[in-house]
């Protein structure tokens, strides 16, 4: 090994170690207080013909983050989504960890879901759950159909399952909205 | 030198950390006044153990030194006439010292089993990240009382109080009142307590469980069955009804707002679960599982930023606009 090679080679090392730090943080306090003031979700369903508007800025920093899913999982329990989606498999409600989205499968898009509600029985959570809240409860919906990173998902769930642990579950490609099984 | 003397002055330092309401060698429950006087039993059988080993030990260097006995005059082989009563003796006080304490120590046991043989009062104590729930059972579900973070116990009445978790491992200590035991995930564990005085106490959870471990604690009220009776009877009553407009608007926020997805007040429709019950919240002595002194000025700064005050509890900084936060605090208030 080059003593060139070297020298270039540790510190890229002791960068690529640096890029697991924010794995769990946590985003206790989240952002300041004005932010988290609800504001309108904007329609979120869109043509599979439409061209998606960019993805809101937030999402990574969920979807990315260890503590932000669990924190969801906890949450869709507390919350009784389990009521009605069960852990994924659906019920009275959707399936989740399909690869089907009637109302679009990208993160902001489950946030407006749950923060508008939508027909057939899904109620509006706007006012009872903080954004923060939503937003990490999505997340979670994500990981669910193995759309979010495998290493910042739980290998193991809170609940008995018979599915694989969902540092194993497959990546589901999501269906636009409108070629949906409606 | 010096630095010898200042550890040995840092000693009487340590002592500050036994004051009265968070003392395990406080006796002030039965388990915990037997652990006491079998400690004591313990430290002064071990310490004239100490000192005759370290006297011996003396001796046998102190012999050495002065003894004629070397190879030159042909008696090293000799040994002292004296090693055998020693050592017969030695070894039946060794025999009698670890019965003495075996004996003490299974009659501890055992009087700790007789004091909870009949409980007069049935407790369910579930922990969570990072608070405890509690409920007081009884054949009539309706005079179950469900409160949070705190216990109220008549003094000379044996209970028996049934542990549960509801995410990771905790333990349950209040050491004026008994020993520890473990909460765990999915599995049921009890602990007996038997009161002897009255007074203030805290209990404190005593596995590492998390970001808020420390800030898990658990106000302990031992006082006289009249007292008792007097609390529970207040603890089965719905909250008030508000009296002011101000109030009425807080109770207003809490029950249609994000509040009441997760707290219960009894007599309101505010029904969440999986917080804390606030119906008597206003009578407790803490804030947040013992965080903070219950009064106005921690209850606006709770309710307004809980991330700051304890970080990674599960309560969310709701971002309160000032009337509803005026609103909110003013209804807790009354919540006696």
């Amino acid at each position: 090994m080059s003593l060139r090679f070297r020298n270039s080679l540790v510190p890229l090392l002791l960068l690529a170690a640096l890029c697991s730090c924010d794995r769990e943080e946590r985003q206790g306090r989240g952002k300041p207080v004005s932010e988290t003031v609800p504001t309108a979700s904007p329609d979120t369903v869109f043509l599979a013909t439409q061209k998606l508007p960019p993805l809101d800025a937030r999402a990574l920093s969920y979807e990315r983050n260890a503590s932000a899913i669990s924190e969801g999982q906890r949450l869709y329990n507390w919350m009784n989504c389990s009521g009605c989606h069960f852990h994924g498999g659906g019920g009275m409600g959707v399936a989740l960890m399909d690869d089907k989205w009637r109302y679009g499968g990208r993160i902001d898009q489950i946030v407006a879901s749950i923060a508008e509600g939508r027909p057939n029985g899904m109620p509006a959570w706007r006012g009872k759950l903080t954004e923060q809240q939503m937003w990490q409860i999505a997340a979670y919906v994500r990981s669910l159909s193995g759309q979010v990173p495998k290493d910042s998902v739980s290998a193991r769930a809170d609940e008995t399952s018979n599915t694989p642990p969902q540092t194993q579950v497959k990546r589901e490609p999501t269906t636009p909205a409108d070629s949906a099984e409606q | 030198m010096t630095a010898r003397i200042w550890i040995l002055a840092l000693f009487p330092v340590m002592l500050a950390g036994c004051n009265g309401f968070q003392n395990a060698m406080g006796g002030d429950g039965a388990e915990s006044a037997n652990f006491v006087s079998l400690f004591k039993l313990f430290m002064v059988v071990c310490t004239v153990m100490y000192f005759i080993i370290v006297a011996a030990m003396a001796v046998a260097i102190w012999r050495r030194r002065k003894s004629a006995l070397t190879v030159d005059d042909r008696r090293h082989h000799e040994t002292s006439h004296l090693v055998t009563p020693v050592l017969f003796g030695w070894t039946g006080l060794i025999v009698v010292g670890l019965t003495a304490l075996t004996v003490a120590s299974f009659l501890t046991d055992r009087s700790n089993a007789a004091s909870a043989m009949k409980p007069a009062l049935h407790l369910t104590v579930t922990a969570n990240q990072w608070w405890w729930d509690v409920r007081y059972e009884q054949p009539d579900v309706s005079t179950t009382v469900r409160t949070a973070n705190e216990l109220h116990l008549p003094v000379d009445t044996p209970v028996h109080v049934t542990l549960k978790s509801t995410d990771v491992i905790h333990s349950f200590w209040i050491p004026n009142l008994a020993g520890k035991q473990d909460l765990i995930p999915g599995r049921m564990t009890d602990v007996q307590l038997l009161p002897r005085k009255t007074g203030l106490y805290r209990g404190q959870c005593a596995e590492f469980c998390g970001i808020q471990h420390t800030q898990m604690a658990l106000d302990v009220t031992v006082e006289s069955k009249t007292d008792f009776e007097r609390w529970y009877s207040s603890q089965l009553a719905t909250a008030k009804p508000p009296a002011t407009p101000l109030q009425l608007a807080g109770l207003r926020y809490f029950t249609t707002r994000e509040c009441s997805a997760c707290h219960n007040i009894g007599g309101t429709p505010a029904g969440g679960q999986v917080a804390p019950d606030l119906t008597h919240f206003a009578s407790r002595r803490s804030i947040a599982a013992g965080a903070m002194p219950m009064n106005k000025g921690n209850l606006y700064g709770w309710i307004a930023d809980p991330q700051s005050l304890k970080p990674g509890s599960h309560m969310p900084t709701v971002g309160l606009e000032p009337s509803e936060l005026h609103a909110l605090v003013a209804y807790l208030e009354t919540l006696k």
